[in-house]
């Protein structure tokens, strides 16, 4: 078992189990805390992958402001404990139910192959650069230059409507 | 190198964890968070396909993906702050009538 394969399967305990811990938290701050580590995990993955400039953008974008946003929000409203009660009694079993099915589903299909997802067990070779923040911002500015610009005015379209959404309104 | 299947697996893993978070979970900020954890889950598979192919456009569509996520959790905690402000309440269950 080479390094690479033992560090995988820490990092794959430790993300299972940090999603599984924000699935069942009772508090919603703990939950967030749950998912920052989970994102922290998959940021180590990344630089695994040969993709050091995603896993730092992880780490900023993601864990930090996304997540610093929500914590934000959840003691802004104060909301650690609320939506606990459940009013429809029905619907935790079916949820777990479907969510069962769409496992099996899953498995089926990785294990037959059935979804022409057949790929050969030894990676291409790459390239020392491959994924190196040059790398990726060369490609991001000539090939994609176009969806980058679309990109910005998402992100304009984006602020314009959080602060809409939460203008007080004049009566 | 670990096998791109493992990561494949383990994506799916994730991305099941985080639908049940959505089903079962009440609290609409911690459905956000689940939702937040099914785009993780696709951006770990795209960073896995890109390394078996060694190509760079796997990397650069989650540098999107992660955009559009930024957007979409801004506006929808933005959308829940609106909601809380007029129901004082964030149970999904609740949020059943679309005038405030």
């Amino acid at each position: 078992m080479t390094v690479q394969l033992i560090l995988f399967f820490i990092l794959a305990i430790v993300a299972v189990l940090t999603a599984v811990g924000m699935l069942v938290s009772k508090n919603a701050v703990y939950a967030a805390l749950y998912l920052i580590l989970n994102f922290a995990a998959v940021a180590v993955f990344y630089l695994l992958l040969n993709a050091p400039f995603l896993a730092v953008a992880q780490v900023t974008v993601y864990a930090g402001a996304i997540m610093v946003l929500f914590l934000f929000v959840i003691m802004l409203l104060g909301a650690e404990k609320l939506g606990q009660s459940q009013v429809q009694a029905w619907q935790r079993p079916l949820a777990i139910g479907l969510g069962l099915i769409l496992a099996a589903e899953m498995v089926y299909i990785l294990v037959s192959g059935a979804g022409g997802l057949v790929v050969a067990s030894q990676g291409t070779t790459i390239n020392p650069d491959f994924g190196s923040p040059a790398n990726v911002g060369m490609e991001l500015f000539t090939k994609y230059l176009l969806p980058f610009e679309v990109t910005s005015v998402l992100l304009l379209v984006a602020i314009v409507g959080a602060i809409v959404m939460t203008r007080v309104e004049k009566k | 190198m670990v096998p791109v299947m493992y990561y494949v697996i383990l994506s799916a893993i994730l991305f099941i964890i985080g639908a049940l978070g959505v089903l079962i979970r009440r609290n609409a900020i911690v459905v956000f968070m689940s939702i937040e954890l099914m785009l993780n889950a696709a951006n770990l598979a795209f960073v896995a396909f890109a390394r078996q192919y060694a190509a760079t456009s796997g990397q650069l569509f989650v540098f999107f993906v992660m955009t559009v996520a930024a957007a979409e959790v801004a506006v929808g905690l933005a959308l829940i702050v609106a909601i809380f402000k007029t129901k004082a309440s964030i149970n999904v269950d609740q949020i059943n009538t679309l005038k405030g």
